[in-house]
């Protein structure tokens, strides 16, 4: 039986790498994804395309320009004389964020007459938006803070410290580059999986498989292990890429995430099986693989956090495979997490595991038998 | 070129996307499907940040702190441990992002108006939340501050924040118009990369071959069928996300319908030429997937702001349609710019379109090798 599989997954690798693109394919597709991933993806607000319309034109205005430079946040690329301009800047997507400074500014300043600072943000990217505003409020109230220091007469003093723990410069990339891991063996693992299996049956060549002496669990297994080791290759490879060149930290265990990942891809290419049942032809294949995996990913907490989902749809993505893997992987390499946190996740992951393969098979045996 | 022999392709092609109607209802599901979950399952907006609170000095000031928080509607407390070693678990495994410590000191300080301290620790793994729920905690600290000053005074400079566009700062207004687009370039390369490459593989392309019909007419008839599922896409995309997701519409519905054409056609003959450029259904699967859902859902400014990305990643996403695409259609649905902003976009569009197209038709050797 064993060296029947043997065969299987031997024929598999030919038939694979036949077309040497194909190894471009397993080699550069993960890396290419990596850096797009790790440079692209960034929630990190910093340099806001800013313009500024100083009315005031005073030390004080130019002053607090110059803060908002500072503050590292900002960039301010256009300084406009009239605000009509400001106006076509933000409608034309020059500028996110528009600064107007009121004549008269450090007049009132400096006699202490309340003063306001206009600051329009561009609300297209809520997110952005709302990030960046709360930087130019924080801004001007502590330039007025430090210039109104006669006028403003409160003894209350609130000093708010905060810190980050596991990942304390808040780099979006830590985040996002070992998610990138699980996501990258899911798309390559699964659309492989899926296609390789239903293209034997499109081109025919499956009866003569069939006509092997050949059961169809060993087909099975030797058309997919293949492509778990292409997954755990790609997992190793863009390890390495991402520990080297981003510099992100692993402070948990490599076996545990070894033991997690091989889990993940059972499962993975047990959803890879299923959709080889159910599709005729590539395109179906490729169709169905693809109407599966964005909602995967959407739905696991990869860049939407879960808790932040309606409670229903929260239970639906007990079901994805992607969820558990991603607090398995960022636990491990950010928090250096181990299994007395990790075991609830990875349980769930087997059994979810079980689940797939065991259905898949058990369909996967009526088709071909 | 003959339009009629155009037609008998297009036909052709029609007769066999029907006979398929597992990939036909796929197409059309899955814009629906992505919107769904768009619109009602993720949100970017973080508004539910599980907080759990070391009230150290348990005193009328720290409870009115605690009861800011949680007005402010940004916060739910999810657990009060009762010593400092007791927060750290909370964040460990993941039950709250955010942990609040008020020190025994916190009103005596705030009576004799010393400086008081709030310490907040936050889970920095995910940086979005983070540096999201940080902005928060300093507002509520502010408010704090405010309503705690025995003289209510206005501060000497008052930053004046103003949205545009999108007001209420719903993430859904901009994300959904952007959706439509990503899901037009995804949709586009997966309908056409497999077509050509089907026929090579099943063998037809030899009875295609011995016709005379030249490769231009082969194209574009085989384009014409997958314009008109795109078309359908688009209608629906809109309908959807106006009507059912209420997102503002403001610009012209002919302007919408024109560019998304074009950008159809460029999405299709790219997908032409993927299939023609590898031959093989298992191979232009990968090359669509990653050349279509990477650069549509990440480097098209679709939901991560291109201007915080590092300069080469901004030159590259200037090559990539899908940029401009995101960028017209969210202007169109939301500022209702007149053509004369958006001109140079679309004539880039249909740069993209028309070089596609030609790469395609250079590419493609009707004949057998």
């Amino acid at each position: 039986m064993t060296e029947r599989i043997r065969q299987v997954v031997r024929k598999e690798f030919i038939e694979l790498f036949r077309d040497k693109r194909m190894k471009g394919i397993v080699l550069l597709l993960p890396i290419i994804q990596l850096f797009v991933f790790g440079y692209a993806v960034t929630t990190d607000v910093n340099h806001v395309l800013t313009a500024i319309y100083d009315r005031d034109a005073s030390p004080d205005s130019r002053e607090l320009a110059r803060r908002f430079e500072g503050s590292g946040y900002f960039n301010i690329i256009y300084r406009v004389s009239s605000g009509k301009e400001l106006q076509e800047l933000v409608d034309r997507g020059k500028v996110l964020c528009a600064i107007e400074i009121r004549e008269g500014f450090a007049k009132d300043l400096a006699r202490g007459f309340p003063t306001a600072i206009q600051v329009i943000v561009d609300g297209t990217d809520s997110n952005t938006a709302s990030v960046a505003g709360s930087y130019a409020s924080r801004i001007i109230l502590q330039y007025g803070r430090e210039k109104g220091k006669h006028i403003e007469a409160t003894p209350v003093k609130l000093d708010v410290r905060a810190r980050a723990w596991y990942n304390p410069d808040l780099r979006s990339r830590n985040y996002n580059v070992p998610g990138v891991i699980a996501i990258l063996i899911m798309l390559i693992c699964l659309l492989l999986t899926s296609m390789a299996i239903v293209r034997e049956r499109e081109i025919g060549t499956i009866e003569q498989l069939m006509v092997t002496p050949l059961r169809p669990f060993e087909l099975m297994i030797g058309k997919t292990v293949p492509f778990a080791l292409i997954g755990f290759f790609d997992m190793l490879l863009v390890t390495t890429v991402g520990t080297t060149w981003f510099n992100i930290p692993i402070k948990g265990s490599l076996p545990l995430l070894f033991l997690g990942t091989a889990i993940y891809l059972i499962s993975v290419l047990g959803i890879g099986l299923f959709i080889s049942t159910i599709s005729r032809t590539q395109q179906q294949a490729l169709m169905a693989t693809f109407l599966f995996f964005a909602p995967a990913i959407l739905l696991s907490g990869f860049m939407f956090p879960i808790e932040n989902m309606p409670v229903p749809v929260q239970y639906i993505t007990h079901l994805n495979p992607l969820r558990y893997i991603l607090v398995i992987i960022r636990g491990i390499f950010l928090k250096g997490n181990g299994m007395d946190v990790l075991w609830p996740e990875i349980t769930a992951l087997s059994l979810l595991s079980l689940l797939l393969v065991g259905v898949s098979s058990l369909r996967f045996k009526k088709k071909i038998g | 070129m003959k339009l009629r022999r155009v037609s008998a392709v297009a036909k052709k092609e029609i007769i066999q996307i029907l006979r398929d109607p597992f990939s036909l209802a796929l197409a059309f599901l899955m814009p629906v499907l992505l919107l769904f979950i768009f619109g009602y399952a993720i949100t970017l907006d973080v508004d539910n940040l599980k907080t759990t609170v070391y009230d150290q000095d348990n005193s009328r000031e720290s409870r009115e702190f605690l009861s800011e928080m949680v007005r402010s509607g940004y916060f739910t407390v999810v657990g009060y441990p009762s010593t400092p070693a007791e927060i750290t678990p909370y964040l460990d495994k993941g039950i709250a992002r955010i942990a609040i410590w008020i020190p025994y000191d916190f009103s005596k300080n705030l009576r004799t108006g010393k400086e008081s301290q709030v310490q907040v620790l936050v889970d920095g793994s995910d940086s979005n939340t983070a540096t999201i729920g940080l902005a928060y905690v300093a507002a509520v600290a502010d408010l704090f501050t405010q309503r705690m000053s025995p003289t209510r005074r206005l501060p000497p400079i008052e930053p004046r924040l103003r949205v545009w566009y999108n007001s209420e700062l719903k993430s859904r207004n901009f994300i959904i118009p952007g959706l439509v687009a990503v899901i037009m370039g995804i949709i586009a390369a997966l309908l056409t990369s497999l077509t050509i490459a089907r026929e090579w593989e099943r063998g037809t392309m030899e009875q295609l071959v011995s016709t005379p019909i030249k490769k231009t007419e082969l194209l574009l008839g085989k384009l014409i069928p997958y314009f008109l599922i795109g078309l359908i896409d688009v209608a629906i995309s809109v309908i959807i996300g106006i009507f059912l997701f209420g997102v503002p519409f403001r610009g012209s519905v002919v302007l919408l319908f024109l560019v998304s054409s074009i950008f159809l056609f460029g999405g299709l003959s790219f997908g032409i030429l993927i299939s023609v450029a590898t031959k093989s259904q298992l191979l232009a699967s990968q090359v669509a997937m990653v050349t279509s859902y990477l650069p549509a859902f990440l480097l098209s400014g679709f939901m991560f702001s291109i201007a915080n990305m590092p300069q080469p990643l901004q030159l590259m996403t200037r090559i990539i349609p899908a940029r401009y695409f995101v960028s017209l259609i969210k202007d169109i649905f939301l500022k209702a710019n007149p053509l004369k902003f958006l001109a140079f976009d679309t004539l880039l569009l249909s740069v993209f379109g028309i070089l596609a197209f030609a790469m395609a038709n250079r590419k493609f050797k009707k004949k057998i090798i």
